[in-house]
């Protein structure tokens, strides 16, 4: 039932095979089988370069930074800064006061909701997100919005999971103050039209956030082109460490906005009375922050970079194009997440068999998928489903990695009829 | 026999496609949800009991085939049976899964679980241990915490 198809143009100059080399854990087994990591959504591998410079940073340059004349502290500062340049240069901000270390994508949107909420939001007030925002662009804003008398609206989705850009139009008004959209939906693979969001939204004054945590890692992110007041990522999705992330937002609503956190770094002068805050973006990062992740999310840009995200861009597309078709030839199978423009995520239901058996049979293949509700929850619940199993593609992913799930998925049928 | 064969035994499919007593009681005496939001399984288990016997159950829900032949098997296998005797089954099965994977589980203790013994095989799939159990906590949750008079309101979801 495997099929090869014709090797395009693109693959062949893709350098695949020295791009998976720099990942030692591809070739590592699973249940005695080679490892076919198809669960990149939820996280993705880490490359020599990331595993070296972290290894390097906590052999001979830790120390706490911002804080000491001593050489090391010179050292890790300007790692670290160095870092939120190359930052900055990678999704194209004006400048490094407007990009900030956090801990994830949840925590910059959790940064946003509190400290843009607290200072601007007012009873009656309405705050958009989609159907499709993963938990973590659900939860901050019911919280601030029920602090602050707040309005939550959802935009609706049709059933390939596409935004209803009518509808959302129609649900734009004066009272709009902020729109939070995903740029690339985890669970279904929708890209969705961030841009002609973000112009309908200022068209009425709200401010917008993009959630990118999908889309760093897969196509050339450009803020001040996309004119978005606030994105945020994950290092870990990104080729990077856990626990680091960034969010960028634009300097004047930062500037204005009421810090989040209090603490060390954040301050200028504290005093019982009264404390001035740093400037940006030292006033949204209270406490010693994660450095280590910092400068690793440094080195993996740099791996991106090398391999260009346009690059990256088309040999995923192929993938997906390769497996969507693989996948959709097997019977009983539908795949959830139909969208017109898609990124490299395939969600599909079986007809006998639930996700999560999927999910331990495949695994005893050495195949590596997601089964769940991949926090969005909402999500399942638009398609009447419990679940979905999810395979999500990566820059070293292979058509052999989709031949190898559907034979898995053949076994999984064998078992469930 | 491999592990996955193990696992998915023809009786746990067969209870998986057709599920005993999957259907609500209209009266009944106990209720609980059993619900696992890491994998979104959920079911709602009733029971009616007749002084200390289990007279009839039933349940309903959605998830994957381990947690719902777990849950037809159990229902099967305590009707009837007294509170105390359904408690030490359920006591008896959770040991058998919870050991760890190595440790060898007697034939015996397994031999005593019945028709339950087929699960025996979710220990070397620790991922899957909570789908195994799931029916049993909501099961032993309507045991404990519910009102004892027959209600026939329909339970909270
Ligand atoms: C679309 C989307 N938003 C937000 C998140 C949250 O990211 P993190 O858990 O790294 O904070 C994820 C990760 O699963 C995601 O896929």
């Amino acid at each position: 039932m495997i099929r090869r198809k014709t090797i395009t143009k693109h693959s062949t100059t893709y350098p695949i095979d020295s791009i998976r080399n720099e990942f030692p854990i591809l070739g590592t087994t699973v249940h005695g089988r080679p490892l076919v990591y198809l669960d990149n959504a939820a996280t993705t591998q880490k490359p020599e370069a990331v595993l070296k410079v972290q290894e390097t940073y906590y052999r001979e340059q830790n120390a706490n930074i911002h804080r000491g004349v001593h050489h090391l502290s010179e050292v890790a500062t300007f790692e670290y800064e160095k870092a939120r340049g190359k930052v900055r240069n990678f999704i194209n901000a004006g400048d490094t006061k407007e990009v900030l270390f956090t801990a994830g994508t949840t925590a910059g949107i959790n940064l946003v909701a509190s400290s843009f909420g607290r200072t601007f939001l007012q009873a009656g007030d309405e705050v958009l997100i989609s159907a499709m925002e993963h938990h973590s662009n659900i939860v901050p804003w019911q919280l601030i919005c029920e602090e602050r008398g707040a309005v939550l609206r959802v935009i609706p989705m049709d059933d390939n999971g596409e935004l209803l850009m009518d509808e959302f139009e129609r649900m734009l008004s004066p009272r709009t103050k902020f729109v939070s959209v995903v740029q690339i939906s985890n669970s279904l693979g929708t890209v969705n039209p961030v841009r002609r969001i973000i112009t309908a939204a200022h068209a009425v004054g709200a401010k917008v956030l993009v959630d990118g945590a999908q889309a760093v890692a897969h196509t050339k992110v450009d803020v001040r082109a996309m004119e978005c007041d606030f994105y945020a990522f994950s290092g870990h999705k990104l080729f990077g460490p856990t626990g680091i992330g960034i969010l960028y937002g634009r300097q004047e609503l930062l500037d204005a906005m009421k810090p989040y956190q209090g603490g060390g770094d954040m301050i200028r002068s504290v005093t019982f009375e009264r404390t001035t805050f740093n400037d940006l973006p030292y006033k949204f990062e209270a406490g010693t922050p994660n450095i280590v992740g910092g400068i690793g999310l440094g080195a993996a840009i740099d791996f991106v970079n090398t391999v260009g995200l346009d690059a990256i861009g088309a040999y995923e597309q192929e993938l997906l194009q390769y497996g969507t078709a693989l996948l959709s030839r097997i019977p009983g199978l539908r795949i959830i997440g139909t969208a017109a423009q898609k990124a490299g995520v395939i969600s599909f239901v079986l007809e006998h068999a639930h996700p999560h058996d999927i999910g331990t049979i495949l695994d005893r293949e050495g195949i590596a998928i997601r089964t769940g509700h991949h926090c969005t929850q909402p999500v399942m619940q638009r398609f009447g489903i419990p679940a979905t199993a999810r395979a999500s593609i990566s820059l070293y992913n292979r058509t052999a990695d989709f031949d190898a799930l559907a034979a898995g998925l053949q076994k999984v049928q064998e078992i469930f009829g | 026999m491999s592990e996955l064969n193990e696992l998915y035994q023809q009786v746990i499919l067969e209870h998986n496609k057709t599920p005993r007593n999957f259907r609500k009681l209209e009266l009944f005496t106990h209720d609980a949800d059993g619900y696992n939001p890491l994998c979104g399984d959920h079911y709602h288990v009733w029971l009616k009991l007749d002084g200390d016997t289990i007279a009839d159950i039933g349940f309903q829900g959605n998830g994957c085939a381990i947690s719902k032949s777990s849950a037809s098997m159990m229902t099967s296998s305590v009707k009837g049976r007294t509170v105390a005797e359904a408690k030490e089954l359920f006591e008896q099965f959770h040991s058998v899964i919870m050991t760890k994977i190595g440790d060898p589980v007697s034939e015996e203790r397994i031999e005593a679980l019945g028709s339950l013994g087929a699960l025996a095989g979710v220990r070397e799939f620790p991922a899957r241990i909570k789908c195994a159990s799931l029916a049993w906590h909501a099961l032993n949750a309507a045991l404990t915490n519910n009102q004892s008079t027959i209600s026939t309101e329909s339970a909270k979801d």
